[in-house]
């Protein structure tokens, strides 16, 4: 048992940056993580905190917060790997509107994935099903593992610094159209959504999703830069364009 | 004040966002009524979100001599034949279009070497059956339906947990008092029919895989408004949970593990679960850990190998071992995937890809490296085969226009579901509820809502508040209700202790209703917790009457006092009711004769 404090955000109404830290004490024991601590707090101390989660097992992706100044989730984040001399903050994600303490509004993100145009299969084949090979699937597979955590667009720099929500999609959006552009059974196309609507080229690939993705997804290797790259050849590259004069396409 | 912030309005109501609710908002979407969707949590952070594993469809890609008559006599015999069979006959024959169907709306299965769906082993299933994306199928299956159901004008509302149902003068589902979780405002619902699918109530007890919103909502809500449950005895312990760190205990390490070939070990090292094999399992049992290794190894010809028993089995095996003192240093045993490397080369990477969530999960939670070395695992409460009564075809229950489906429904599993068929049941009953809620919607018009039930709801809701710190801790009546479930109406049951738990339970009742909460209503959590005590209390007291009456050992009910199974038994389920006091009463409701052509079936299959 050893005993930590914690400095946790309490929101004084729902405008963005009206609150202050809370300072709590209490013992941890082996074994535990954030999560733990902020609902052993809750349960003694402020059963009126606020803190959304589910699953405690790094797999549903709700407890999202800012963990000494990092985004992470709270129920993957060990106490044993912070240093338990100074302080601990927990914050909200803070590129969403706060709703409650360390709680705040996502649904932006929901409203985002309905602008995306929806997966659109292939016919089937003969025999009523469709074959793919396990090699030609592992790529999209990668960027289903996503748990919908939104750390990725709490920490991207267009949303985070520039605000610009009403035109960006975001890397979580980008990870989840690359799943439908990469699915050899879609037949649908996003690129022009990708750079007109979606504005995929504000994106300057400084990584930091990639880094905070709680799934090790190679959100900007694997899903970004390809996306880039398919933009790029349709849309500027000469040859392609040259071509596209000529055929008319 | 009393009154509704607001009122809305549809011809069909989904209570959860779980596979189940999904499929069926997504169904009755489809069938062109209007659809609103209720969940507890945000849209896809349902407890299906964990199922590992796989489902089970008897497609047959891994091996040709699967079927749904196989895959039938499978889950009766897994749930010691007191299964609604019709469910069990639909599940069969229904979940390999449901399966397919998934791939249509974007699901992407890993592949066998022909480019088909791969099928994995699991425990009681014959042959390979599990549909599965590496160990997260879940979220495969719930980001799936998720992305299928926004396009389809499925009015979702988030973060919203349901207090009560309402019924029309005439006893018809008419709809629902819900608050928002962000303000603490109550809302109206009024539908012309209402499908439940909460999931399960594994926040019960003290150990469990089950996050915080498996409190029985939809047992409790259908068993408050007078529908009928059958089963509650009938608890499924999964055998394998972490047991260390203390934090992370209950959490679920999946079945694939033993079906990758991961083995079971006592202190001692020896493999304990060769020495106990039930009888009606030791013709398709393997008969020394050589077969069952070639099992593993997908060989036709060899049995599987013991670990791969059902649930309830293991779970009790693991349970004697830790009792007679041959358990881990954590008060487990150990399941060990790491010794494959004598089998076969590049072992590491192997386990890496085919168990790629428990690598993570316990590299990170526990500092553990399954790929070199053994984890610790003990039972933990994971899923309630008991649940609302319902009609094997439409999913009704007792109550005209309530539809249950996914977990909260009971039927399918009979006193133990097998591994695998609990995804396989979201879409197959999730389905048939949704198409058969918006058929009922159709057919009949809208029910009236009484206001006053309304007002009661939200009087009762808001109690808590007005006794504010002069009241119980809502945290520490769930907490000494989980201590008594887990100690009294666990995994070994006895007649005097389950007395004693519902003793408690009749005090744990007078503690509910004296809880207090102070501060806003906003996003309230010991608020939260206060009202959901009541879902609490209600099944539990639920399991602990029901499990009293049933004077035998079947499934996931073990009594230590009946510990043999009794043929008197097989002829019905335990049927519990809201009394005219409020309290639990128990009967038995027989089960309906199985026809011969199903008779047939499980006698071909049972060599």
């Amino acid at each position: 048992m050893a005993l930590a404090t914690f400095k946790i955000w309490r929101t004084h109404s729902s405008e963005p940056g009206d609150g202050t830290f809370q300072e709590f004490q209490t013992e941890v024991s082996e074994g535990m993580v954030v999560l733990d601590v902020v609902h052993k707090i809750q349960a003694e101390q402020a059963p009126d905190l606020a803190v959304r989660w589910n699953c405690k097992a790094g797999k549903c992706g709700s407890c999202s917060a800012e963990i000494n100044g990092k985004p992470r989730l709270m129920c993957m984040t060990r106490m044993s790997q912070l240093n338990l001399f100074d302080p601990i903050t927990v914050e909200p994600m803070r590129t969403f509107p706060p709703i409650k303490d360390l709680v705040t509004d996502v649904s932006w993100n929901f409203r985002v994935k309905k602008t995306i145009r929806k997966f659109l299969p292939k016919q089937k084949e003969a025999d009523g099903t469709w074959r793919m090979a396990q090699k030609d699937v592992d790529r999209v597979q990668e960027f289903r593992k996503c748990i919908e955590c939104f750390l990725c667009q709490d920490v991207c720099h267009v949303l985070r610094d520039h605000n610009k929500h009403d035109e960006f999609a975001g890397p979580r959006f980008f990870v989840y159209a690359a799943n439908l552009e990469m699915n050899p059974l879609d037949t649908d196309d996003r690129l022009e959504d990708l750079k007109d609507k979606h504005n995929i080229g504000y994106c300057n690939i400084t990584k930091c999703c990639t880094k905070v993705c709680p799934e090790h997804i190679h959100i900007t290797d694997n899903a970004i830069i390809p996306l880039k790259e398919r933009v790029v050849t349709r849309f500027y590259d000469p040859v392609t364009r040259l071509l596209r004069m000529v055929t008319g396409g | 004040m009393a009154t509704p912030t607001s009122t809305y309005t549809y011809d069909v109501l989904v209570v959860g966002a779980g596979g189940a609710g999904l499929r069926a908002a997504i169904e009755a979407a489809n069938a062109g009524v209007s659809v609103g969707l209720i969940c507890k949590s945000l849209l896809g952070k349902a407890h299906t979100v964990m199922a590992e594993g796989g489902m089970a469809a008897s497609m047959g890609h891994n091996d040709d001599r699967d079927n749904w008559r196989v895959h039938f006599a499978d889950t009766m015999r897994g749930g010691q034949y007191v299964n609604n069979w019709r469910m069990a006959e639909l599940h069969a024959k229904e979940a390999p279009d449901r399966v397919r169907e998934l791939e249509g709306w974007g699901a992407v299965f890993d592949r066998t070497p022909d480019g088909r769906i791969n099928q994995r082993n699991f425990g009681g299933h014959r042959y390979p059956r599990l549909a599965h994306v590496g160990d997260r199928t879940g979220l495969e299956l719930i980001r799936t339906l998720q992305d299928h159901t926004v396009y389809l004008g499925v009015t979702v509302h988030m973060e919203h947990t349901v207090v009560e149902l309402l019924l029309d003068g005439s006893g018809r589902a008419a709809g629902c008092v819900a608050y928002d979780r962000e303000k603490g405002r109550f809302h109206t619902f009024a539908a012309k029919a209402v499908v439940l699918a909460t999931g399960g109530v594994g926040r019960a007890y003290k150990i469990t895989s089950n996050s915080w919103e498996g409190t029985g909502d939809g047992h409790a809500l259908a068993y408050r408004a007078g529908a009928e449950l059958i089963d509650m005895e009938f608890i499924q312990f999964h055998p394998t949970g972490m047991v260390w760190p203390p934090s992370v205990r209950g959490i679920l390490v999946t079945e694939g593990v033993r079906g990758e070939g991961g083995i079971l070990k006592n202190s001692e090292g020896r493999r304990f679960m060769f020495d106990d094999i039930p009888d009606n399992y030791k013709p398709q049992t393997a008969s020394d850990p050589e077969e069952g290794w070639r099992y593993v190894m997908q060989d036709k010809s060899a049995r599987r190998p013991p670990e791969l028993l059902t649930r309830d089995h293991v779970a009790r095996c693991i349970n004697r071992e830790v009792k007679a003192g041959r358990g881990s240093p954590h008060g487990g045993v150990f399941l060990d995937i790491a010794w494959i490397k004598e089998k076969i080369k590049d072992s590491e990477a192997h386990i890496k890809r085919k168990l790629p969530s428990m690598y993570h999960q316990f590299k990170e939670l526990a500092d553990l490296d399954i790929t070199k070395e053994p984890m610790e695992v003990g039972p933990t409460t994971h899923y309630i085969m008991g649940g609302i009564r319902v009609d094997g075809d439409s999913q009704m229950s007792t109550l005209p226009g309530l539809f249950a489906a996914g977990e909260c429904a009971s039927g399918i599993n009979g006193a133990n579901r097998l591994g695998g068929n609990s995804l396989s049941d979201l879409i197959v009953f999730g389905k048939r509820a949704g198409e058969y809620a918006a058929a009922y919607a159709r057919d009949n018009a809208q029910p009236r809502v009484d206001e006053s039930a309304v007002q009661r709801a939200i009087g009762d809701a808001l109690a808590p508040f007005e006794r504010g710190d002069k009241g119980e801790n809502p945290y520490k009546v769930q907490a000494d209700l989980q201590e008594s479930m887990q100690a009294l109406v666990g995994i070994v049951r006895m007649e005097n202790e389950m007395q004693e738990a519902v003793q408690r339970i009749q005090g744990f009742k007078e503690r509910a209703g004296r809880v207090g909460v102070t501060g806003g209503r906003e996003y309230h959590a010991g608020w939260h917790t206060a009202l959901d005590l009541r879902n609490l209390l209600a099944v539990s007291e639920a399991i602990a009457k029901s499990a009293i009456e049933r004077k035998e050992s079947r499934g996931g009910h073990f009594r230590e006092d009946y510990p043999e199974k009794d043929p008197n038994y097989a002829t019905f389920n335990i049927m519990t009711k809201r009394g005219p006091d409020g309290s639990v009463q128990v009967s038995r409701a027989p089960l309906p004769p199985m026809p011969d052509y199903l008779k047939e079936v499980i006698e071909e299959q049972k060599s």
